[in-house]
């Protein structure tokens, strides 16, 4: 589950990339996050899978529920990343004009 | 139980050489003064480096989440058991170099699809105009 959320945030970030008019938002490295963790996770499902076999895609409710809180959580805090990257580098000036304001 | 230190130390190995390449290709640059077109290879490092520390960053927040990793000596708890050690050198071993290898080989395809692109004429027209 965790792996399967954290695909969908990959493919969802790459395509906010491919449609950005500048590179001001940084997306691309919310893509490397996304798929950086992705490719690592699926290396650990074919290793689980050749431990258990089928029973590895039918897994217990209880850790289902778990695997999605981490993958929800896994995001949040790729996000939260990508966000103190952006702010640090301000591409935009945003930041750094907007401390300049309050400086006046 | 400590997979993702294997992509982390590869992480901070590709960013030590992508500043050593990106200096001197810094110094080519001005000694040639030429315009190259395609990607140079620092950026490409760049690149690789982007999915190490990011993939092993989340990894990293997964084995705190599973209590693998603990904020205190020596943050990890499979290190307090001779046992757990021993399986955690072997999942080093198999799933933390599996996992390295496979962010690599893809890294790979990427820069080599990125260079094909690049290397494309640029289309001016889209089909939907012609």
């Amino acid at each position: 589950m965790t792996l399967l959320i954290t695909v969908f945030a990959a493919v969802i970030a790459t395509v906010k990339w491919y449609n950005r008019s500048d590179d001001t938002m940084k997306l691309g490295t919310l893509c490397f996050l996304y798929w950086g963790a992705s490719l690592m996770w699926l290396v650990d499902a074919i290793f689980e899978y050749a431990e258990l076999g089928a029973a590895y895609f039918s897994p217990e409710l209880a850790d289902m529920l778990n695997d999605t809180f981490l993958g929800l959580s896994v995001v949040a805090l790729g996000l939260v990343i990508w966000l103190v990257v952006l702010l640090v580098k301000d591409p935009k000036g945003s930041v750094r004009s907007a401390l300049q304001k309050q400086n006046h | 139980m400590a997979c993702f230190l294997v992509s982390a130390a590869e992480a901070i190995a590709v960013k030590a050489t992508e500043k050593r390449v990106e200096s001197a290709e810094q110094n080519e640059k001005q000694a040639e003064d030429i315009v190259v077109k395609k990607i140079p290879f620092s950026r490409k490092l760049h690149w690789l480096s982007n999915l190490l520390f990011g993939g092993s960053a989340l990894l990293a927040f997964e084995h705190i989440w599973h209590g693998e990793v603990v904020p205190w000596f020596p943050f990890l708890t499979a290190m307090s058991d001779v046992a757990d050690r021993a399986e955690m050198f072997h999942e080093m071993a198999t799933v933390g170099v599996g996992m390295a290898a496979l962010v690599t080989v893809t890294w790979g395809i990427m820069c080599v699809v990125a260079d094909s692109i690049v290397k494309r004429e640029p289309a001016t027209v889209s089909k939907e105009e012609e």
